[in-house]
């Protein structure tokens, strides 16, 4: 693992929780039983890509999964999630079905965005994920757009925005908090800080690599939180959601893992074997398991009962995906502008774009 | 109908827009308590307050993906970009957001946007302040990009953008704020991807849009007095959807072409004019189609460099010459050695 001298460790700030009993058990469970459906939901993932089953790019989240259930935790139903490209696990765990999600990363028409999007475009209208963006940063500004709306509309409702460590060097993120600070709008953003951009360090990148602190800059309440412990992310970003709905912007930085590569084909060489053997030390599922069998509130074969279980929705999500058709083709025109529009261009590569001039009579010649 | 400046139509519309529809609100830099660089958005920070017109950073990237994300949510927002020179710090949320949100995830939401923005040269403003970059705009299937010519036409078609369910480029021009012309008081919202022939004629069309539709018209003007030529003038009025088939239909009648553009000639507008011509009316071309454009430098400041860069008048008309002495119809009408 990279040297962090400047950051206090958030692995020794872990806050404990106190064990009060069955509630809290029930809902660690809740968060292990997600935690792990993403697990595997990637794992399959990783698995259909190598089969050629899944083009383009692709972004796990494998190591995220605390943070993931942890932040989502705190949305009501009718808030709003913007996310970028590593977004698998946020869809599936803010309810989308994940026969859905597999089919979109298949390309299919069952997909989520109907196979327009891919890996990196998930969004649904239904469960309030408004995306999914593939432009690092891009998204910042539109989260905080759909804030702005919310404010201008007098609603309740918040907008969470998760980016990873890298986009907090974007223009777009600085500009996007700044109008958010000063239109005190409803809106959570949340840095994954997973000690990489691709292959690059947060050290290497960011002038401040305590991210959370560039809050600062714009007089918005922010903190760090370690992402390996769903409790303490969940107490945080309830913390920062109610910031937001009483309408004042939060910044959460959240001290991820990213266990594999940048996407699924990165081999991730630039990690030695010490660190790649920590990461794995560290792995918040498999955490969470011993600790929910130390304190009792699973047994073995209860483990291995809800393995089975996520394995079975999972392998359901690759059966459904692989017998999803494929977009017809004749809907390629279907999705350009959402309002009709005189002489919108509709032709094939290898159409003209007039009909071919009547060929000359033979007795012309 | 009133005969009233290119910007009272355009500041009539953002207000009557507001009054009908609450969903419909401004924001970009200095529009509210400046009243707008070019004064378009004046008094509408009083009557409307600053819910509904926003005062903004300077932050070009930042404020128009916002209007992005209030348009997915079901706002209607107007952006000001203070020129077209200035998009460029938001092309990012113009063409990989703006244009993609409701294709790249399969139709399920829509971006209702309007980006008023100002192109212009000979203003002695530098390179970098008098740009004519609608093209990178044009060039992106899911945005829709209007220039119109006249105040009729920004009345009808700044309705149109405003009640389109898709992001919408409406070019303004510098020169134009202060024309003048008449804009009927029922006027009914344009229609997207139509030009509009606006003189008919049969020896040559004079192709333009924006400031050089008027150039167009005037040279269609001052030919028909001084040599008697009757020149067809279309206005291009939509550079994305490209309305060819009144284009083809046009040069079909006149077997000539010349495309005036105020951006700069390699891969410009004329260039896909030219092209769509080619395609559709090869054989009814009597003369390659020509196209006056900007030089192709970085715009001057000095005032004789920068007038040498722009297209003139004169430099049309010689165009036009050079394109009907290569039909021969020129020598027949008028003699010309």
């Amino acid at each position: 693992m990279s040297a962090k001298p400047t950051a206090p460790s958030p692995r020794t700030a872990r806050p404990r929780t106190a064990k009060s009993g069955s509630a809290d058990n029930d809902r660690l469970v809740g968060f292990y039983r997600r935690m792990l459906l993403i697990r595997r939901f990637e794992e399959r993932t990783a698995r259909a890509y190598t089969q050629a089953h899944i083009g383009g790019y692709c972004h796990l989240n494998l190591g995220e999964e605390a943070a993931i259930v942890g932040l989502l935790s705190s949305l009501e139903p009718t808030d709003y999630l913007f996310t970028n490209y590593r977004e698998h696990g946020y869809a599936i765990d803010r309810g989308i079905d994940p026969n859905r999600v597999m089919a979109e990363l298949y390309g299919r028409s069952d997909g989520v965005s109907k196979g327009w999007g891919g890996s990196m475009h998930m969004f649904d209208t239904a469960h309030r994920l408004l995306g999914g963006y593939g432009i690092v940063g891009g998204q910042v500004p539109v989260a905080t757009g759909a804030a702005l709306a919310i404010e201008y509309r007098g609603g309740r409702e918040i907008v969470m925005c998760t980016m990873g460590d890298g986009t907090t060097n974007i223009g777009a993120f600085h500009e996007s908090l700044n109008l958010a600070a000063l239109g005190h709008l409803p809106i959570v953003y949340v840095v994954i800080n997973n000690r990489l951009g691709m292959g690059t360090t947060v050290e290497m990148s960011s002038a401040e690599p305590e991210l959370f602190r560039r809050g600062s800059a714009y007089r918005m309440a922010a903190a760090r939180v370690d992402g390996l412990d769903p409790e303490a992310v969940a107490a945080a970003a309830a913390i920062a959601a109610a910031s937001a709905r009483d309408g004042e912007p939060y910044l959460l930085e959240v001290v991820s893992e990213r266990l594999r590569g940048h996407s699924v084909v990165d081999p991730a060489k630039y990690r030695s074997e010490a660190e790649v053997a920590e990461l794995r030390a560290h792995d918040p599922v498999p955490a969470l398991a011993e600790r929910l069998m130390r304190e009792g509130a699973l047994t073995p074969e209860q483990l291995e009962q809800i393995d089975r279980e996520v394995l079975a929705i999972v392998e359901e999500a690759a059966a459904f995906a692989d017998a999803s058709p494929s977009p017809d083709v004749a809907t390629l025109f279907d999705y350009t502008y959402a309002s009709p529009v005189a002489n919108a261009e509709g032709r094939l590569p290898g159409d003209p774009l007039f009909p071919a001039a009547p060929r000359p009579e033979d007795g012309d010649r | 109908m009133a005969v009233m400046t290119y910007r009272q139509a355009l500041h009539d519309t953002l207000r009557d827009e507001m009054l009908r529809d609450e969903r419909v609100f401004l924001l970009g830099e200095e529009i509210g308590v400046f009243e707008g660089s070019y004064k378009i958005t004046a008094g509408l920070l009083e009557q409307f307050g600053p819910r509904r017109v926003r005062d903004t950073p300077i932050a070009e990237e930042g404020f128009t993906g916002a209007a992005i994300g209030a348009a997915m949510l079901g706002l209607r927002p107007v952006v000001e970009i203070m020129t077209i020179n200035f998009s460029l710090l938001a092309l990012d949320q113009i063409v990989n957001h703006a244009a993609k949100i409701y294709g790249m995830f399969g139709g399920q939401v829509s971006v209702p946007l309007v980006i008023r923005t100002p192109g212009g040269g000979g203003q002695q403003l530098g390179a970098t302040h008098s740009q004519n970059v609608e093209l990178y705009y044009a060039f992106v299937p899911g945005l829709k990009v209007v220039a119109p010519s006249t105040p009729a036409d920004a009345r009808s078609l700044l309705q149109a953008a405003i009640r389109d369910d898709d992001p919408v480029l409406f070019l303004e021009n510098l020169a134009l704020y202060n024309t003048k012309g008449e804009v009927p008081d029922d006027l009914a919202p344009g229609e997207i991807g139509r030009a509009r022939i606006t003189r008919s004629g049969h020896d040559l069309t004079l192709i333009g849009y924006s400031r050089t539709a008027h150039v167009a018209a005037q040279v269609a003007e001052q030919l028909a007095s001084s040599e008697g030529l009757n020149i067809e003038v279309v206005d291009l009025r939509s550079l994305r959807p490209l309305d060819r088939t009144t284009l083809i239909e046009s040069v079909r009648r006149t077997h000539a072409a010349v495309v005036l553009e105020d951006d700069w000639l390699t891969y410009g507008i004329g260039a896909e004019v030219a092209a769509t011509i080619s395609d559709g009316a090869f054989d009814d071309l009597d003369a390659p189609v020509r196209r006056v454009a900007m030089a192709e430098v970085p715009l001057p400041y000095a005032k004789g460099l920068e007038t040498a860069a722009l297209p003139s008048v004169d430099d049309v008309i010689t165009a036009v010459y050079q394109t009907l002495d290569a039909v021969g119809r020129r020598h027949l009408k008028v003699g010309h050695d």
